[in-house]
């Protein structure tokens, strides 16, 4: 057992009759991550994900959580994780407090343990005054907030959300985007998405899949970095369209400068540089050096959107 | 332990937060009641020698009853859990199979019990209004309570099956009235057709569940009857148990 990690996969592979939903992936997440799970819909992030729960079986690999085999071992795994499946199954006739001791108690806690987490966990997903309703009339953002209290309320060391934040709105996406933040040191989360930009705020790593493959695994920054090499400069200067053209045509790194008048005097410069050059000092310095005034100089980041059909572009351009 | 009780706990709760199990419950005692007033009725007319018991299962109220709530009281059990996907929450809890099983069908098996005591009441009454205290012996009554709560028993775990077999709740309580109403037609072939030795007799006269509430309601308590039920209910429950299984062989 390798002390760090919490959750080791290997090759993981899971066949379902006539279709490979996963086949061969490999990650790994250590101790405190908040690790994203991405992919567009049908990557397999949910099957990776119900695997690493215990639910279902792998057809091929091993998946080990806390050092535990999750097939062989699948008590001391089940008491180790909280899982939300997507979609957030409850029982609808339950009240909150109620559907929450249930859990509680289903999961091994004593009497007292019970009440003093139920009671936590009510505040953390801010649930107090919501905990007499039942829970088939609360809306669609406090039953997430429930899934979540139940898979928090046993304290594990392991928290799989699968698709956590579809269907709310946005406030409350912000909302259950916090709490996550929040779990990260004391509890290790693999949390699944479709919408990138969700998880890039909340992850320290990010596994992105496809076609049940993994298409890149790594920091959002390195991520970005990936592409960085290509990122525009954008430049808004106040200077005669002919006389940026040409101290543009001086500087050998930029490939290609578009020059288009805006608003006042200025003009919008849209510079494309050569593979890996950061363009922007050199372009400051040139407007220091003639006192053009500058208002705007910036490198246009890649959003994880880029990066995620680049990506799975190239998957299957060579598929 | 306490993965069994909490678990049976809200079974047995989640009968009664809907409108369904009171439902249940009330045409169950409707059933009851009726039966025993046209049990009344005969008796007036003409007297028997028959203990009241036996009579009583001679209507055809019982299995009415026995028939109808099977399925309306187990087709929850499975069949709702993974229509609702509950069923994914509940296997990813540290609790296992068995327990699962049980716990559901502990909770039908005492919800089913409940059903009946309203003809303990009605049982109660008469005794009240009869002067031969005789007639109601309490041996008598508890063999017929045995014999009611071994036969639910049994169609309680045919429920539990069906309803683990199914995907939703209308094909388990198809599946489950399918399975009882074989197993009852069985035994009324029994009382009706004569086959001449061979696994077709043996089989006949096993399954003769009239015959076998028909001991029971003389107080007569039969080990080979027992036997039968208890020995058939927990081929059943076994048999759920390896369905809810089966999905960590897939």
């Amino acid at each position: 057992m390798s002390d760090g990690l919490m959750i080791e996969v290997s090759n993981l592979t899971k066949r379902y009759a006539g279709h490979t939903a996963v086949s061969g992936i490999s990650f790994a997440v250590r101790r405190g991550e908040i690790v994203g799970l991405v992919g567009s819909n049908g990557a397999g992030k949910s099957t990776t994900l119900r695997i690493l729960s215990g639910y279902l079986p792998a057809s091929g690999g091993t998946v080990r959580v806390a050092g535990f085999d999750v097939f062989a071992q699948s008590m001391e795994v089940r008491r180790r994780i909280g899982y939300m499946p997507e979609n957030n199954p409850l029982h609808p006739e339950m009240r909150v407090r109620e559907y929450l001791k249930f859990r509680a108690r289903l999961k091994g806690l004593s009497w007292g343990q019970t009440r003093q987490r139920v009671d936590m966990v009510l505040q953390q997903c801010g649930l107090v005054e919501a905990q007499k309703s039942v829970i088939g009339q609360l809306s669609k953002g406090y039953r997430q907030r429930v899934g979540l209290a139940d898979a928090l309320v046993h304290e594990p060391e392991l928290l799989i959300l699968d698709e956590p934040t579809i269907g709310l709105d946005p406030r409350q996406i912000r909302s259950v985007r916090q709490l996550i933040k929040s779990l990260a040191g004391r509890h290790t989360v693999l949390v699944s998405s479709h919408i990138l930009s969700e998880l890039e705020m909340t992850c320290h790593r990010m596994v992105i899949l496809h076609e049940g493959r993994i298409a890149a695994a790594d920091t959002p920054d390195n991520l970005q970095a990936l592409m960085g090499g290509r990122g525009q400069v954008v430049a808004e200067i106040a200077a005669s369209q002919a006389e940026l053209q040409a101290a543009f045509d001086t500087i050998a790194e930029i490939r290609h400068a578009d020059i288009s008048p805006v608003a006042g005097d200025f003009f919008r410069c849209a510079l494309t540089p050569q593979d890996g050059v950061d363009l922007r000092s050199r372009v400051f310095n040139l407007a220091l050096q003639r006192g053009w005034p500058v208002r705007e100089l910036t490198r246009q980041r890649h959003t994880l959107e880029d990066i995620y059909v680049r990506l799975t572009r190239v998957e299957e351009e060579e598929t | 332990m306490q993965a069994y009780v909490t678990l049976t706990r809200r079974e047995l709760g989640s009968f009664f937060v809907s409108a369904t199990g009171f439902l249940v419950i009330a045409a169950a005692a409707f059933l009851q009641g009726l039966s025993w007033v046209v049990l009344v009725a005969q008796l007036q007319a003409e007297p028997t020698p028959l203990p009241i018991t036996q009579l009583f299962y001679s209507t055809p109220y019982f299995w009415l009853i026995l028939q109808l709530a099977t399925p309306v009281i187990t087709m929850r059990l499975f069949a709702l859990e993974k229509a609702s996907g509950t069923f994914e929450t509940l296997m990813t809890t540290p609790v296992t199979e068995l327990q699962v099983v049980l716990a559901k069908y502990t909770a039908a098996l005492v919800f089913y019990v409940l059903l009946w005591l309203p003809s303990l009441a009605c049982v109660l009454i008469l005794r009240h209004f009869i002067n031969t205290p005789t007639a109601l012996d309490p041996g008598l009554l508890a063999s017929t309570f045995l014999g009611i709560t071994l036969l639910g028993g049994l169609f309680m775990a045919l429920g539990c099956f069906a309803s683990a077999l199914a995907h939703t709740q209308i094909m388990a309580a198809m599946l489950s009235f399918t399975l009882g109403f074989t197993l009852f037609l069985l035994s009324l072939l029994s009382g009706r057709v004569t086959v001449a030795g061979g696994w077709q007799e043996e089989l006949l006269t096993r399954v003769a569940l009239m015959d076998h509430m028909n001991d029971f309601a003389r107080g007569l308590v039969d080990v080979r009857h027992l036997v039968f039920y208890l020995s058939l209910t927990a081929w059943f429950l076994f048999l759920t148990v390896r369905v809810v299984e089966s999905r960590r062989w897939k």
